[in-house]
């Protein structure tokens, strides 16, 4: 097993992902399979190969530290679920 | 001041030939391909599914059309063709500009026209900003037609994963447009926009516009600019032109490439963009993966496609060789399949029913999110946030991802020794021509396996153009041409010339009188 039903239930809480049971069934299913098959890139040696995490080659790309305006509060709200004031309402964290 | 049509700035090359303005409803342009033999019936009536952008503009700028007439032109095609196709998730009625009208897909940012990428999370959601390249069409005056539909947060390769349902082939509605940007392929190969705009991440402008059979550039990582273009993988995802010919995908290039100061991954072309015009290929030097024998996946038709492609290609000049991309065959795949979801993980985080899109409710901020997501996510999202999240968690990082990320720099190694040696690689776009809706949508490494073609050179940061080849069994197959970094003219210039040997006509079978 590339990964198993506790795994997925792990992963799911660090995606924040509030699975149904259904689901966790078929996601353990797939990952499975998918897992096996990308686990293939475990078969190279790489001790030495540097890693890329961007295809073109720049180097600090910078911008002139100039302040311009930004959204107006109204945009910032525009699509707002639920906005108090200046404010996004949320439910409580505890 | 011209009519319909302002020069774009800065980045097309003024000297590299005119625009050929002339050819309208009645003119001759010379190039077959276009399907100008069955000519629209009567004057005044705008033919769209033959006219291409470069024509557009032509009737703008001697004023035989208006842009509110060739903008209604193209929504009446809608309203006549696109309730079978689905290619447009939403269109708009009042043309902005005065030029010529274009389709973006629906993951590119619109203000005030609402943009779902595909996406229950995004229902309802109306961007206050435009992404750089649709404020770079506006300020050519192109018209927005409408946004198009896509694979859910362009995952996918048949755009059977939107939310809004799919769309389907204009050559036989049975079959996948592709994807994950079938909505754009689908809507120029069915005259329902002159061009659009798609993105491409690990194929998605490229595969659509060979089952669809258009021209589709996915251009060199960086040149041009995803502000404002929801994210699907930052290091992949680039923005490109979905044309119904190889000139119009330059020029639209042209329009929307270049740094962007909003986009620190731009950089500033380094040469101006070339319209092609040269029909032969005199000494240019095309790759050929030896690889490609092997492969059981490349279904026969489509390999005789592929072959008469390249034969043409040595009877305009090319020289035709061999080459080895070993690595990029077997380890692509895989290493695509967790760059990108891992990429993906990270960005689709942002989708919590906080600021904007749609919320569930729930007693704490915690459950709130969680239901949110799971509730607004398709299971493809679900699968690659999950597969993502899983190759970054600690204790697994560094065999999969980071080994995922050691791989793709072999891969960019491999593809740029054979770029030493040959001025572009040729291989056929996707291994099948269009598959029913339905076929793989229950297998998701099955659906994966479509792109084996194209993620190799996208983890490279590499240009690649789908060049329409021939029919097989009815159906279009493209041919991929992939080229250095900032290669794009001599896609272009080898595209065009092929395009104006084979003669493809990119007139969908079903809509031809």
């Amino acid at each position: 097993m590339a990964i198993t039903r506790d795994e997925v239930l792990h992963v799911a809480r660090l995606a924040r992902l509030d699975l149904r049971d259904e689901e966790v069934e078929q996601l353990t299913r797939e990952l499975d399979a998918i897992l096996a098959a990308v686990g293939k890139v475990a078969e190279l040696d790489l001790a030495g190969v540097p890693p890329t995490s961007h295809p073109l080659d720049v180097v600090n790309v910078w911008a002139d530290d100039k302040p311009e305006p930004s959204l107006s509060l109204e945009d910032a709200l525009a699509n707002a679920p639920d906005a108090d004031g200046p404010l996004f309402r949320v439910p409580p964290t505890a | 001041m011209q009519g319909g049509f302002a020069p774009p700035r800065g980045r097309l090359d003024q000297d590299s030939g005119a625009l050929d303005q002339d050819s309208g409803l009645d003119g001759e342009s010379g190039r077959p391909c276009d399907g100008q033999a069955k000519r629209a019936t009567g004057p005044g009536v705008i033919d769209t599914l033959r006219l291409t952008a470069e024509q557009a503009m032509g009737l703008l700028e001697r004023k035989e059309a208006s842009p509110v007439e060739l903008h209604r032109a193209y929504l009446d095609a809608v309203a006549e063709r696109d309730s079978e196709l689905h290619s447009y998730l939403r269109t708009v009625d009042e043309p902005e500009g005065d030029g010529i009208p274009i389709a973006l897909k629906d993951v590119i940012s619109t203000r005030g026209v609402e943009t779902t990428a595909g996406s229950r999370i995004l229902e309802g959601y109306v961007p206050v900003f435009d992404a750089t390249v649709a404020a770079r069409c506006k300020a050519e005056g192109l018209t927005l037609l409408g946004k198009t539909n896509t694979d859910e947060f362009a995952m996918g390769s048949s755009t059977e994963n939107s939310a809004w349902g799919p769309s389907r082939n204009p050559w036989d509605p049975t079959r996948v447009p592709g994807g994950s940007g079938g909505g754009s392929a689908a809507a120029v190969s069915a005259g329902l926009a002159p061009w659009a705009l798609g993105s491409d991440t690990g194929g998605s402008i490229k595969q659509p516009a060979a089952l669809c059979g258009n021209v589709g550039l996915r251009p060199t990582y960086g040149s041009v600019s995803r502000y404002g273009v929801v994210a699907f993988a930052s290091s992949l995802d680039q923005i490109g032109p979905v044309a119904r010919n190889v000139r119009d995908c330059a020029l639209l290039y042209s329009i929307i490439a270049g740094r962007d100061p909003r986009d620190a991954t731009t950089v500033e072309l380094p040469e101006p963009v070339q319209l092609p015009e040269t029909d032969r290929l005199g000494g240019l030097r095309v790759g050929v993966p030896r690889q490609l024998e092997s492969l059981d996946a490349i279904e026969p038709g489509v390999r005789a496609a592929f072959e008469g492609a390249l034969e043409r290609a040595r009877e305009l000049g090319a020289e035709v060789g061999e080459c080895d991309l070993p690595l990029s065959f077997e380890y692509g795949m895989p290493c695509y399949y967790l760059v990108a979801p891992a990429e993906a993980s990270s960005n689709l985080a942002r989708y919590d029913g906080v600021r904007y899109g749609r919320r569930v409710e729930g007693a704490t901020y915690r459950e709130m999110v969680e239901r949110t997501r799971d509730a607004g996510f398709g299971p493809e999202p679900k699968r690659r946030i999950m597969l993502g999240t899983y190759a970054l968690s600690a204790g697994y990082y560094d065999a999969f991802y980071g080994q995922a990320q050691r791989v793709r720099t072999l891969l960019i190694r491999e593809h740029r020794e054979v770029l030493d040696r040959f001025d572009l690689i040729a291989t056929p776009t996707s291994p099948t021509v269009a598959f029913p809706i339905g076929d793989k949508a229950a297998d998701p490494l099955a659906m994966y396996a479509c792109d084996l073609l194209t993620i190799p050179s996208c983890l490279a940061g590499l240009p690649g153009l789908n060049v329409p080849c021939g029919l097989a069994d009815g159906l279009p197959v493209g041919l991929q041409l992939i080229g250095r970094q900032f290669g794009e003219n001599t896609l272009f210039r080898a595209g065009h010339a092929l395009e104006q040997a084979l003669g493809f006509d990119p007139v969908p079978t079903r809509y031809r009188e």
